[in-house]
């Protein structure tokens, strides 16, 4: 087991390398997540207003 | 000339906003099965490097994250063209979704190749040397894209400016790709695109390409999912959102 985390005296490059990937994916949900969050919370915010609504382009549906 | 109608639809944020609540989740799940998997297969069955031993299994890691980097870029430098040509406001909010991604994903290329190229060339880094030098400038650009975005306020002037930035920047990608064959390199040249077929035995290629396509479903599950947050900023009140806002609340 300690052979395979030693990865031949490589294992500080490989596991770090692995590592980092990982948390760089990691960030990367987080901060979608985040994003997401702020932009629902404030076209939530908008549609809850009880001002008169701005007029909306007509628009006609795909087909 | 006519546009076909699928074009006019990727244009319809509403359209576009379900399509990708649609597809996210497979993409996200598929393509961290595939991560988990590859990783598995890369790290514990294949077998370590005749030469450079067990430091080769960055080799899972590396090139895939260096490609979904230039992947990206493509995409963002697409996006913005599209939009900038046909006036389009979803192909910019596609561009302004691609860059921080593929600005992380270039991080992620150059942090592991430093850590591949310090027990295989004994340097962490090496100015000078085209492959390093060229992805590096891919990071920039990306970040250049992104601090430029930041400069207006406007945000139809930003998407504009913006994309002939990103435009421009994309001789960079074939330069990258090519650096290791027209300048010598300390980098190794490419293992997959090897002449005579890929230059690694088949227990080694299979995690190779699985980590490819895991990386690359990743890429576009999060670019889904940030292209729906920019939607919703940018379409603010409209009223197919605030329909889909109080339906979702019912549910």
């Amino acid at each position: 087991m300690s052979e395979f985390f030693s990865m031949g005296g490589h294992g500080a490059y490989v596991w770090s390398a692995y590592g980092i990937t990982l948390a760089v994916l990691i960030v990367n949900v987080w901060l979608v997540r985040a994003k997401r969050r702020s932009a629902l919370q404030r076209a939530k915010a908008l549609a809850t207003q009880d001002e008169v609504p701005r007029k909306q382009p007509t628009v006609r549906r795909l087909q | 000339m006519k546009l076909p109608r699928w074009f006019h639809q990727l244009g319809s944020p509403p359209y576009v906003y379900r399509l990708a609540e649609r597809l996210a989740p497979w993409l996200g799940g598929l393509g961290l099965l595939l991560l988990a998997v590859g990783s598995y297969w890369g790290l514990v069955i294949a077998p370590p490097d005749y030469q450079q031993g067990d430091s080769a299994r960055i080799i899972y890691i590396h090139p895939q994250t260096a490609y979904v980097g230039m992947m990206a870029y493509v995409v963002m430098a697409v996006a913005a063209g599209i939009g900038y040509v046909w006036r389009m406001k979803l192909a910019h909010a596609v561009a302004v979704s691609a860059a921080p991604i593929g600005a992380w994903f270039t991080f992620c290329a150059l942090i592991t190749g430093a850590l591949w190229g310090r027990p295989t060339w004994g340097t962490y880094w090496q100015w000078g040397d085209p492959r390093i030098m060229s992805e590096a400038l891919l990071l920039f650009l990306f970040l250049g894209y992104l601090a430029l975005r930041g400069a207006f306020d406007d945000r139809d002037k930003a998407d504009r400016v913006t994309a002939i930035l990103a435009v421009v920047g994309v001789v960079n990608v074939p330069i990258i790709h090519y650096s290791v064959e027209w300048w010598n390199s300390l980098h190794q040249t490419s293992t997959l695109l090897a002449e005579g077929g890929p230059a690694m035995t088949i227990d080694m290629l299979i995690p190779f390409l699985i980590m490819f396509a895991g990386f690359t479903l990743t890429f576009y599950w999060l670019l889904l999912r940030r292209l729906q947050a920019e939607i919703v900023e940018r379409e603010g009140n409209a009223r197919w959102l605030r329909d889909w806002l109080a339906g979702a609340r019912n549910e």
